[in-house]
């Protein structure tokens, strides 16, 4: 994929890194949610899970 | 802590539910006259804007942004409310916002109809309406952020957050699309050209479904589905991840739309991948809608409002399996063009949208009207010929896609193509298109008992009102973290923060997409032979988009394909369309080869009377064309002018002399119709029947006609390496 990629942009200075911005990018957002998520408290997630039965 | 006292406004939500349903009509109306326009294509003869290309906009518009739009305008701002425990932030902005949105669809359903388009698909109105849609969504967005702001609901339940990410990025994807240079008030050329243009039509067209069709409607099923079940959501981690993984990854993946075609390799295989990992969250989204009903499956044996939940959400999980597998190269190139695209983007819209709206007016309106719904037995039968119209209308079209798909692609021993004659593809699935007449019909019976049920309930019970609440006032906390506050916990509780984080993770993947092709020119291969459009064909193709020609403009590089139409599309030929016409279904064949395949006469004939050089065409009559009235050119140097600003290297010289070459080529085509008798004939004959009449008489080569052959002859000729027929 990345050769294709290389092909069609070889006209942009230092397009490799491209690809590789993009992968860590992708790869540390997942990771942040995971963490974010699984962080949470167990009391906190049912009560934010009930706010829509409140009213 | 004080209790303050407040009224939840019930009568905007009312508004928008009313409009929701007047418009889900129409719209449903529209659909399935055009769903019989395929068995009789000249049942609005004569009658230019009521013509299937026309129309068809109107009917994705109509459900589109007004009875979905409604729809979700309508729980989001019932839903907002009572999640924030406050009442909308503005009485006057609401009202702006319904009666602008209204404004816009008026709009719409005049200036469709007239022909008045931009051609780019749920995005084909012009530039004004374009910028009053603007407008109202920024209005939509300042009283939903005010709402937010004003809240007593310290936390933002997740409903919130996929409501602001459906502003934000309808916003961006709205704007970016829409960029287009005008040359007056009811025309415009798209900023774009040809490939560039295609992918941004494709992210935004990709996108509206993920951020108009799905992002606002998950909202409210997560607001509804757990009100209606009486428990909370199934899993509250799990919508977390459904959210952000969402907005994050769908951005990605709007290149899918474009595979085969000419767009550069790295794109293609870049929608591939993220449309493939989409299944991820929005099956997570699925069971999480489906789970929460875990305990209560015995109240979806009698409650209406929960079937119609259940079945919404199965049909998100449907077509959100589809699409990622419809993304694959291999299945791309059997379904796209097909019918079996329609046949996915109605499961879509018909159970997802259409289902999730019922059910939530089903369960709204008794509780605004405080008494019961008129009819149950009446909801659960729309309920079962909806269902049974989906179905009805779903399966003929897969059938249809793969019958179609493996007849063009059905080659003899020798070589020759087994279905050379295109119009054999279509007779053969036009059972299907009965059928899906028929389901649609069912569908749209199912919608009317909802409003006699909805008239009836409305006459019974009281009148909406505002309804009285209170909540303890929320006490200032520091913007900033608190002691031993963690980051996320404080993300919820400030919006724009958690704003800004939203619009940043859809602007990632847009950025990485878009900007390649828009700055890189090698994206574009120059091909020395490409020339830009004649004037004469520029008006002809002017009055293509007019007519909003339903076939494909691109030979993809299939062995099926290059025999059939002529030699693969090359991104280097569409870098003076503005917009691209590259087509997303093929109703006809393909006609980007079509230049020179057949003389001027062939075309006039079959303009006038396609049934008659093509027996068994669904191809409606375009008489309209011929009239014996002038075709305004009077435009064309505005309109060379624009291009030229676009970049079109249309010189000084040929903008001045622009009326005279038009009406030179236009003077030589009318020459080369006199070659068949038969016209010479009838062009005589209503030559004196208009003397007769005591009309002026308009030379053939100043009717429409002239321009739109101009234009088709002039089609992927520019590097045509066959012998094109003699005129």
């Amino acid at each position: 994929m990345f050769e294709a990629i290389k092909h069609n942009m070889e006209t942009i200075d230092g397009v490799a890194v491209y690809p590789v911005v993009s992968l860590s990018i992708f790869f540390l957002f997942f990771v942040g949610l995971g963490l974010w998520v699984a962080t949470y408290k167990k009391d906190k997630i049912q009560e934010l899970s009930k706010i829509p039965l409140e009213d | 802590m004080e209790i303050q006292q407040f009224y939840y406004d019930n009568k905007i939500v009312k508004k928008f539910l009313y409009a929701t349903i007047v418009f889900g009509v129409v719209g449903m109306l529209v659909g399935l006259l055009l769903a019989f326009m395929f068995m009789f294509p000249n049942l609005t003869q004569v009658i230019s804007w009521l013509s299937f290309g026309r129309l068809r906009p109107l009917h994705t518009n109509a459900v589109i942004f007004a009875f979905v739009g409604n729809a979700m305008f309508a729980g989001i701002y019932y839903s907002m409310q009572r999640l924030l425990k406050t009442r909308l932030y503005s009485d006057v902005l609401s009202n702006i916002h319904f009666w602008g949105w209204q404004l816009i669809i008026v709009a719409a359903a005049v200036s469709l109809p007239m022909g008045i388009t931009s051609s780019k698909e749920y995005a084909e109105l012009e530039w004004p309406i374009d910028i009053a849609i603007a407008l109202i969504w920024v209005v939509f967005g300042i009283n939903m952020i005010g709402t937010i702001l004003r809240r007593r609901e310290r936390h933002m339940y997740v409903a919130i957050w996929f409501y602001l990410a459906t502003f934000v990025t309808v916003a961006v994807l709205h704007i970016f699309n829409s960029l287009a240079l005008p040359v007056s008030l009811f025309k415009s050329y798209s900023v774009y050209a040809g490939v560039q243009d295609a992918l941004v039509q494709w992210w935004y067209g990709h996108n509206a479904v993920a951020f108009f069709l799905t992002t606002p409607f998950l909202g409210l099923m997560y607001y509804f589905v757990p009100k209606a079940a009486d428990r909370p959501v199934y899993s509250y981690r799990l919508s977390i991840i459904h959210f952000w993984s969402l907005i994050f990854i769908y951005i990605w993946a709007g290149p899918h739309h474009l595979l085969y075609s000419s767009l550069p390799e790295w794109a293609q295989n870049l929608g591939v991948v993220f449309s493939v990992m989409l299944i991820a969250p929005s099956w997570g989204g699925m069971i999480n809608g489906l789970l929460t009903l875990r305990g209560v499956w015995d109240k979806v044996r009698t409650e209406p409002v929960l079937k119609f939940f259940v079945v919404a959400i199965t049909g998100y999980g449907m077509a959100t399996f589809e699409g990622p597998m419809l993304s694959l190269k291999n299945l791309n190139a059997i379904a796209h063009f097909t019918d079996w695209i329609v046949a996915h983007v109605h499961v879509g819209a018909l159970a997802w949208n259409g289902f999730l709206s019922f059910g939530m007016i089903y369960w709204l309106l008794p509780r605004m009207t405080k008494g019961p719904l008129f009819s149950q037995k009446l909801a659960n039968f729309h309920f079962w010929i909806g269902t049974l119209g989906i179905i009805i209308y779903a399966l003929p079209m897969y059938v249809a896609g793969f019958t179609q798909a493996s007849m063009w692609k059905q080659f003899n021993p020798d070589g020759t193509l087994t279905y050379g004659n295109f119009i054999e593809t279509i007779t053969k699935i036009m059972p299907m298109y009965w059928m899906r007449a028929i389901g649609g019909t069912l569908y749209l019976i199912g919608v009317l008992v909802l409003v006699y049920n909805v008239v009836r309930t409305v006459r019974a019970n009281r009148a909406v009102e505002d309804e009285l609440a209170e909540a303890p006032a929320l006490a200032p906390l520091s913007p900033r973290r608190l002691k031993g506050e963690k980051f996320h916990p404080w993300l919820e509780r400030r919006p724009v923060q958690l704003t800004i984080l939203a619009t940043i993770a859809i602007l990632i993947g847009g950025v990485i997409q878009i900007v390649p092709t828009i700055m890189v020119k090698s994206n574009i291969p120059t091909i020395s032979s490409v020339k830009p459009y004649t004037p004469l064909e520029l008006e002809g193709r002017d009055l293509y988009i007019r007519e909003g020609c339903v076939n494909s403009q691109m030979v993809r590089p299939f062995r099926s394909e290059v025999e059939r139409y002529g030699p693969q599309s090359k991104s280097g030929e569409f870098v003076y369309d503005r917009p691209f016409l590259w087509g997303s279904k093929r109703t006809g064949p393909d006609l980007h080869r079509v230049g020179g395949k057949y003389n001027n006469n062939w075309h006039f004939n079959h303009m006038w009377d396609p049934q008659s050089t093509s027996s068994g065409s669904i191809m409606p009559s375009y008489e309209w064309l011929f009239e014996n009235k002038k075709h305004d050119r009077s435009g064309i140097q505005a309109k060379m002018r624009t291009l030229k600003q676009l970049g079109v290297p249309y010189t000084e010289k040929d903008i001045l002399e622009s009326p005279k070459t038009l009406n030179a080529q236009a003077e030589e085509i009318e020459k080369s119709l006199t070659a068949d008798p038969d016209y010479v004939k009838s062009y005589e004959k209503s030559r004196k029947a208009a003397e007769a009449r005591g009309e002026k008489f308009v030379p053939m080569k100043d009717r429409e006609i002239t321009a739109m052959i101009a234009y088709i002859q002039r089609l992927g000729t520019d590097i045509k390496v066959k012998e094109t027929a003699k005129n």
